[in-house]
């Protein structure tokens, strides 16, 4: 699949077509996407939703809002919230192997391309440790994110500090990063993501909540945990540009962790992916007004996100205990159910 | 008709053999209890038998395959030790999980209503409809467990694999889920249950397989009874406790 993916940008990529990609990225960006976001800042009169940087950027925000705490439902409940990071780290060796192939010899790679490769390799990597070597899962994860971010360093300063001022942006995310040709790509990964996560939705929902079983039902388990991994490593260098390196886990743990006492799984992942819609366009519009780094006020939103409904969860359970004992003080003879109910 | 052929099997991690020369025969609606100290390699004989270890020697024969590469997973319920830990914060209702039956049967397309009543059969078989949109986290070990054996129902599997599902499931819940296994028993679905619980295998198991790393006994629970297999198997300073129901 990673095969065929990347033989299909490469082509799109090609000398003679990118006069076609820049037709299509137009159309979609400026001419449709632009069209309503315009339409949008008319209507309500809010001026930032009319400038095509801000409207590539709140794109962005919404792409990575929908992949991120789809995936990462996955992810968290098999407590494998790490591998976020690990493969973050990995994409940014791959950003360094980019931005050093662009410097030292002069072909064209866009870093995320390169990111996107190397991270995906990790991905399979860190699952591979994982399955035959028999290292814990921490301990592997531990290995391949200082492992990557050692090679990163190094190809950093191999080119005497030539390509130290591009990293920055990657590992702290800029809403100005978002040119037009990586808008089109993290629209075109943002797709892959959807269409596979949906198409695999139930093996995966199997092998999350019961791996064991499964097997034993006969799904290729091994399988299904390298597609989580590659699908993981796809979002991570998507959602890299705005969120950085350091934060970009983050969109993958936080909302679904937000959405956990929403009762179904399927319920869950689409309540994640509103709170994930929160926390990045508040996220973005407060970086755009107080010039602040965008991955960090998305984060902290989405903090924020988490926060309010632990302590909503919390007062309604307080609320239905009082309830309770109201009525169980007024008829005495009523039964107590044993598990103590579900919180919604 | 033998479903299941265990056949002179060894496994073992690294250096350290956990099954030894083990030969099982499985007939087709029988009720197979597994018993054996800790260690003795219960669940790594369990795990042999449904296909999720290959043998290092010997060979399985599930429904006339070899059992590691096996494809009749939807034939195959498997019920885990209580599962609490691993799915106690996942926000699953019991009827997502109960679904997951039908995925061997149709793993991306849409559920046909002969999916649904399959599913709610499945539910309502282990009186568990009321709590079909429970979260399975919430619910008592007991309930929980009646789920996974919905999930096998609504697979329509003909095998239940159960790896000491009792543990830690009150002694009412427990009688009731024996009782249930013994209904499902009765209308043709063969069971393998590991128990440390010895009365409760010999009251509702058809046959005994005593391990503890090798076979010591394989027959039927009253000569069970009668032999020192136990005794022998678990180094002969344990005495037995009986259950009378």
């Amino acid at each position: 699949m990673i095969a065929l993916l990347f033989s299909g940008l490469g082509q799109l990529l090609a000398p003679g077509q990118v006069g076609t990609v820049d037709r299509i990225l137009r159309f979609l960006l400026d001419d449709l996407w632009g069209t309503v976001l315009d339409l949008l800042a008319e209507l309500t009169g809010i001026g930032i939703l009319s400038s095509a940087f801000m409207q590539r950027a709140y794109l962005a925000a919404i792409c990575i809002a929908v992949i991120g705490p789809l995936v990462g439902s996955f992810l968290v409940h098999r407590e494998m919230a790490m591998i976020g990071d690990t493969l973050a780290h990995s994409a940014f060796a791959g950003v360094a192997v980019g931005l050093f192939v662009n410097a030292a010899y002069s072909v064209v790679v866009p870093p995320l391309l390169s990111a996107l490769f190397v991270a995906a390799v990790a991905a399979l990597l860190v699952q591979t440790l994982v399955d035959y070597a028999g290292a814990y899962r921490d301990t592997s994860l531990a290995i391949v994110l200082t492992g990557s971010f050692a090679v990163g360093s190094v190809l950093i300063t191999a080119t005497d500090g030539g390509i130290s001022v591009g990293i920055n942006a990657y590992l702290f995310g800029s809403l100005a990063t978002v040119s037009r040709l990586n808008a089109g790509i993290l629209l075109v990964l943002s797709a892959v993501v959807v269409v596979v996560a949906t198409v695999a939705y139930r093996p995966l929902v199997y092998v999350t909540f019961d791996e064991v079983g499964a097997r034993a039902a006969g799904l290729n388990v091994t399988r299904y945990n390298q597609l989580l991994a590659v699908l993981t490593a796809v979002v991570v260098v998507g959602a890299m540009q705005i969120m950085g390196v350091i934060l970009v886990a983050a969109m993958l743990v936080i909302p679904v962790a937000a959405a956990t006492p929403v009762r179904g799984f399927k319920r869950s992942v689409g309540a994640a992916v509103c709170a994930g819609l929160l926390a990045t366009t508040i996220g973005v519009t407060l970086s755009y007004i107080y010039d602040i780094a965008a991955g960090g006020a998305i984060v902290l939103v989405a903090i924020g996100i988490y926060a309010a409904a632990k302590v909503g969860v919390r007062l309604r359970r307080e609320q239905a205990r009082r309830k309770h004992n109201r009525d169980v003080s007024r008829s005495p003879s009523k039964t107590v159910k044993p598990d103590g109910g579900d919180d919604e | 008709m033998a479903i299941l052929e265990v056949s002179d099997v060894t496994f073992a991690y690294g250096d350290a053999p956990v099954v030894e020369g083990v030969t099982v025969d499985v007939e087709a609606g029988e009720f197979l209890g597994l018993v054996g100290p800790n260690g003795s390699g219960k669940t790594t004989l369990l795990e042999l038998m449904i296909g999720l270890r290959r043998p290092d020697s010997g060979t399985v024969t599930l429904f006339g395959d070899p059992a590691h590469e096996s494809s009749h997973g939807e034939r195959i319920g498997f019920v885990p030790q209580d599962v609490t830990n691993t799915t106690g914060e996942m926000p699953i209702t019991v009827r997502e999980a109960v679904r997951m039956g039908r995925y061997p049967h149709n793993l991306t397309g849409r559920f046909t209503s002969a999916d649904r009543d399959a599913v709610d059969a499945a539910l309502a078989r282990v009186d568990i409809a009321d709590l079909a949109d429970r979260r399975i986290g919430r619910l008592s070990g007991g309930q929980r467990q009646r789920a996974f054996i919905a999930r096998a129902l609504a697979s329509e599997a003909d095998l239940l694999a159960l790896d000491e599902p009792t543990v830690g499931v009150d002694a009412e819940s427990r009688d009731a889920f024996y009782h249930l296994l013994h209904e499902l028993n009765q209308d043709g679905i063969t069971i393998i249950l590991i128990e440390h619980d010895i009365g409760i295998v010999t009251t509702h198991a058809s046959e005994i397989a005593c391990l503890n790393r090798e076979l010591f006994f394989h027959g039927d629970p009253e000569a069970f009874v009668d032999t020192d297999a136990l005794a022998d198997a678990y180094g002969g300073a344990t005495s037995v406790l009986e259950h009378h129901h």
